[in-house]
């Protein structure tokens, strides 16, 4: 009897993933992640040191390619699949999280609103992770207020040349395409700008790496553009995307945010797991402390702010897939489970007593990693706008 | 060059195990894994196949209940196709018995170049197989391996002994035995994985092989617990607890 193993669904656009092939994914990657990752992770972090090797078995897994469709020589998994994937790396190190977010968020883009050509020509080569792609929307006087960006993007000819600051690149420097938020005549444009990893590249310059409380190892960067020229094939969608590349960036952001979600899940879990684990082990006044309630109480109430954090993360990444929007439900995820990573990791600090300050342990990782969470992919407080905003859309009543 | 690779799928050691009313591990209720051992031949296979420039990598395995997820481990590492051999008659298999089955499964794949196992399995240990196998089909044995090579029809191995090793060779076909860290066993890449579901797998039963009357060889009378480790001599250390030491360690033949 010659059988065959195959229950794959055909992939479409919005593909969904056998369940059995995402618990198998997520399984590998918890292997390696306890085997490579945890042993070095401590040492690299303190020393602010890019993980040079993990990024390389990183390539060869193929976690560049993820959600990229198989047309272009990705995998064409599932957000869900994504988001566990994140999950698994970040309760190993978040900085690892990182280094495939903004690449992801540059190649969604690509794929949903990209030309035919942008995507043949730029994504086989993003999904092996020889290109790395990021996300240059924020500037020194543009966080929270994308709208107030001012690098310039000027026509001259077939070419636009571009000018101005771009504050907190994370991948800058390593990126072979950067998805560039400028201002053009007609609004706010998305421009793929492709350029040599390094320092310097045309008229591009990585003027400042940014130091950082947590989320070390990885590059986040300060770049300047000096009349830096590209061609006016590199906007996003083509000459159709003109002035339309915030709404394109801020969609991509939806997915940047259950990113986050899953990430603060990860750095969670870790923080969680190691309390739990120390609360049975550590003795005082001749029992363990889980058995003093005080710490039994943090215990349940950790558990029980993970697990809502994985649920909402699910279910905003199910939503985006099936309907494609998710901004309330991304938010809430986002908001949400950040600040429960920062709870969880701050009492993992406190269960831990003494150790948990040391640099021995993970704990005080986890306590200044959780941190970016609560900011990044805009801060909680814009969440709160954002998901504020969309309920009363959703509840508005009839005057 | 083909290359069978006889892989165990066995009971993930991370879960406790249990025994069935006949003394045998139950294996029936988490999922098996591929047995950590079997990835370090899966992996020399795979670069022996590789150098050669041609060929593939099939795997053998007897499991009950058509156990098929420690397979997919090594299918997705990037074997070409599997033979699982699961039959009832064959539950509680002794070492010899296993053998008749493998080196059956061995001739079904057909023109097989070198057949790879692991010295021992992580939840059997008797490390008898490869040489039984070996001795069915007629080919050589070799055990023990760190380092294996195949030029000109033959295949050369440095064999682990207590002080080194020795440099052994043989004839294809032949059958050798490697040990743990031959090789850095590669992590599945997410398409592997992908793919290894759609990968031909040719289950079988002992029949199917022409085995007709084979049974178990052995049945399990008793199970005893390990005894339990004894606690170690504690010194107190009054300024001379080094002499004690190195009359230890003087004991133990290390200094
Ligand atoms: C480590 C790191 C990596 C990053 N990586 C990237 C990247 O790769 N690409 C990228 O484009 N950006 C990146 N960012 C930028 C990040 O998205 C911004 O830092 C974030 O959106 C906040 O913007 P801001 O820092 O300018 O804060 P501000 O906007 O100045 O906010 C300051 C405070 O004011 C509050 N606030 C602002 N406006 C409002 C309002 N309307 N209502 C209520 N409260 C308000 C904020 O919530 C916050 O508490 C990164 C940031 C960090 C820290």
């Amino acid at each position: 009897m010659v059988s065959n193993l195959s229950g794959m669904t055909a992939k479409s656009f919005s593909p969904t993933t056998d369940p059995e092939i995402r618990a198998e994914l997520t399984a590998s990657v918890r292997k390696w992640v306890e085997r490579e990752v945890l042993p070095v992770a401590l040492a690299l972090e303190h020393a602010d040191e890019y993980p040079e090797a993990l990024v390389e078995q990183m390539k060869e897994m193929g976690l560049f390619g993820i959600t990229v469709p198989e047309e272009y020589g990705g995998l064409g998994l599932d957000l869900l699949s994504y988001i566990a994937v994140i999950e698994e790396l970040a309760a190993g190190w978040m900085s690892l999280s990182g280094v495939i977010n903004t690449h992801h968020i540059a190649a969604g883009l690509l794929v949903t609103h990209g030309t035919d050509e942008q995507r043949s020509s730029l994504l086989p080569r993003m999904v092996t992770g020889e290109m790395r792609g990021c996300l240059s929307l924020s500037e020194p006087d543009a966080g929270s207020d994308t709208r107030n960006i001012s690098c310039r993007a000027v026509r001259d000819g077939d070419e636009y040349v571009i000018t101005g600051t771009k504050a907190w690149v994370t991948n800058g420097e390593r990126a072979g395409l950067v998805a560039l938020a400028a201002r053009t005549e007609e609004g706010i444009t998305c421009f793929m700008v492709e350029k040599d990893p390094g320092v310097a590249y045309g008229g591009i310059t990585v003027s400042k790496n940014i130091g950082k409380l947590g989320y070390r190892g990885l590059e986040t960067v300060e770049m300047l553009y000096d009349a830096h020229r590209v061609p006016a094939s590199a906007v996003l969608g083509g000459d159709a995307g003109v002035g339309k590349g915030l709404a394109a960036i801020l969609s991509g952001l939806e997915v940047g945010r259950i990113n986050i979600a899953a990430r603060a899940v990860g750095v969670a879990r870790a923080a969680f797991e190691a309390s739990i684990k120390y609360a049975q082990q550590r003795h005082t006044f001749g029992q363990p402390i889980a058995a003093h309630q005080a710490i039994a109480h943090k215990l349940a109430d950790m558990g029980t702010q993970l697990q809502a954090a994985r649920l909402l993360t699910e279910h905003a990444a199910r939503l985006r897939a099936e309907t494609g929007r998710a901004e309330v439900e991304a938010g809430m995820a986002k908001l949400f489970a950040s600040e429960a990573a920062l709870d969880i990791a701050t009492e993992a600090m406190r269960i831990h007593g003494g150790v948990g300050y040391t640099t021995d342990l993970p704990i005080e990782r986890y306590f200044r990693d959780a941190p970016l969470m609560i900011i990044g992919e805009g801060t909680n407080e814009i969440q709160r706008t954002v998901i504020a905003r969309g309920l009363l859309k959703r509840y508005a009543i009839e005057e | 060059m083909n290359v069978v690779v006889c892989v165990k799928q066995i009971p993930d050691p991370a879960v406790p195990g249990e025994l069935t009313s006949d003394n045998r591990l139950k294996r029936d209720g988490a999922k098996a894994i591929l047995d950590e051992s079997d990835s370090y031949g899966v992996e020399m296979a795979l670069q022996l196949v590789d150098k050669a420039g041609s060929g593939e990598v099939i795997l053998v395995s007897m499991a009950p209940n058509g156990e098929v997820s420690g397979l997919r481990q090594a299918l997705a590492m990037g074997a070409a196709r599997a033979i699982l051999i699961s039959d009832d008659a064959l539950a509680g298999a002794d070492a010899l018995t296993t053998s008749k089955v493998i080196a059956k499964a061995v001739e079904r794949a057909g023109g097989v170049d070198l057949v790879l196992a692991a010295t021992e399995s992580s939840d059997g240990y008797t490390g008898t197989v490869p040489a039984q196998v070996a001795e069915l089909l007629g080919w050589p044995s070799l055990t023990f391996a760190k380092h294996v090579e195949i030029a000109d029809g033959k295949v050369t191995i440095q064999r682990q002994t207590e002080n080194g090793y020795d440099v052994v060779a043989a004839s294809l076909p032949a059958v050798v035995s490697v040990t743990a860290g031959v090789v850095e066993p590669r992590y599945p890449s997410f398409k592997g994985i992908m793919a290894a579901k759609s990968k031909p797998l040719d289950q079988v039963t002992a029949a199917d092989l022409g085995l007709n009357s084979i049974s178990a060889g052995q049945s399990i009378v008793s199970v005893d617990a390990a005894p339990a480790r004894q606690a170690g001599e504690k010194v107190e250390d009054d300024g001379t607890a080094f002499e004690r030491i190195v009359t230890y360690l003087e004991e133990l033949k290390v200094i």
